[in-house]
């Protein structure tokens, strides 16, 4: 068995991580490399506990996983979770596609006369 | 730079019950008509929003106090097949100012019948969309290893539909 449980958090919860910009900027540090809480406070303007806080949400997010490293943690991206943000524009899209065809349809139909 | 990679992409399509023509007019002229309305970046409401037919045109958002957002620049313009718009939206859907990082839609319209049009589209390059999509593409080391990830991510979701 993988240590992944949090591996199904949704998308939504993944972008509603993502939503605050100290997260997003931890994310996207992680994005470079794998790294520690010392790491990413030291390139963030906040504080260790605040970047503690942020990477408990992304966890719990599936975005980030940690392992531990002698007495630190190093904290990655999950590829799982990321691959879920990919995801995340396919069911855009499929979305907007099917508003796309009731709007097309709605606008083509003969019955009614059509509005200028 | 890094080779194009077919996983960076999303790809769908559908057929709707009009004639080629009016599909390719609703979904460029009247995109106005059918953007899903959560998946604005302007910080006013909305008041409409515009696509300008022709290459170089771009399409913009436009709010009710007379702001203005240009997230994409229409690259290919081939009415009613074919129409190529570029994504300047970032991952966390804010306009990206950086073109080197923004990525590409292209939609294909097919005439099935005369009242049917099959529309195919492609939402391309998204590894450019900077480090978090190569860091992305590096952490399952191939292409097998990505469709492989993304295979049992789908699973999942298909299972983990709520009733």
């Amino acid at each position: 068995m993988t240590n992944q449980a949090t591996a199904t958090a949704s998308t939504a919860d993944a972008f509603t991580a993502l939503g605050d910009r100290t997260r997003l900027a931890v994310f996207e540090r992680l994005a470079e490399h794998p790294q520690s809480v010392g790491q990413l406070a030291a390139v963030l303007p906040v504080s260790r506990p605040a970047v503690s806080q942020h990477l408990r949400v992304l966890k719990d997010a599936g975005l980030v996983i940690a392992r531990p490293a002698g007495t630190r943690r190093i904290y990655q991206l999950n590829p799982e979770g990321v691959a879920a943000l990919r995801d995340h524009l396919d069911r855009f899209w499929d979305r907007a596609l099917t508003s796309f065809k009731a709007a097309v349809e709605q606008q083509t139909r003969p019955s009614q006369e059509r509005q200028p | 730079m890094t080779p194009k990679t077919a996983t960076a992409s999303v790809q769908t399509s559908i057929v709707v019950d009009a004639p080629i023509d009016r599909a390719f007019s609703v979904f460029t002229e009247g995109i106005g008509t059918w953007w899903p309305q959560e998946h604005h970046i302007l910080s006013a409401e909305l008041a409409a929003m515009v696509f300008e037919p022709r290459v170089g045109g771009h399409i913009y958002d436009k709010g009710v106090d007379g702001s203005e957002c240009r997230w994409a620049r229409v690259l290919a313009y081939e009415p009613p097949n074919r129409v190529v718009f570029s994504w300047d939206i970032n991952l966390s859907w804010e306009l990206e100012t950086d073109l080197a990082k923004t990525s590409e839609v292209e939609i294909r319209f097919r005439e099935e019948a005369p009242d049917r049009t099959h529309v195919e589209l492609e939402h391309r390059n998204l590894e450019r969309h900077g480090d978090g999509w190569e860091a992305m593409r590096d952490a399952v080391g191939s292409p097998e290893g990505w469709g492989s990830v993304l295979g049992s991510f789908v699973a999942r979701l298909q299972t983990a539909t709520p009733a």
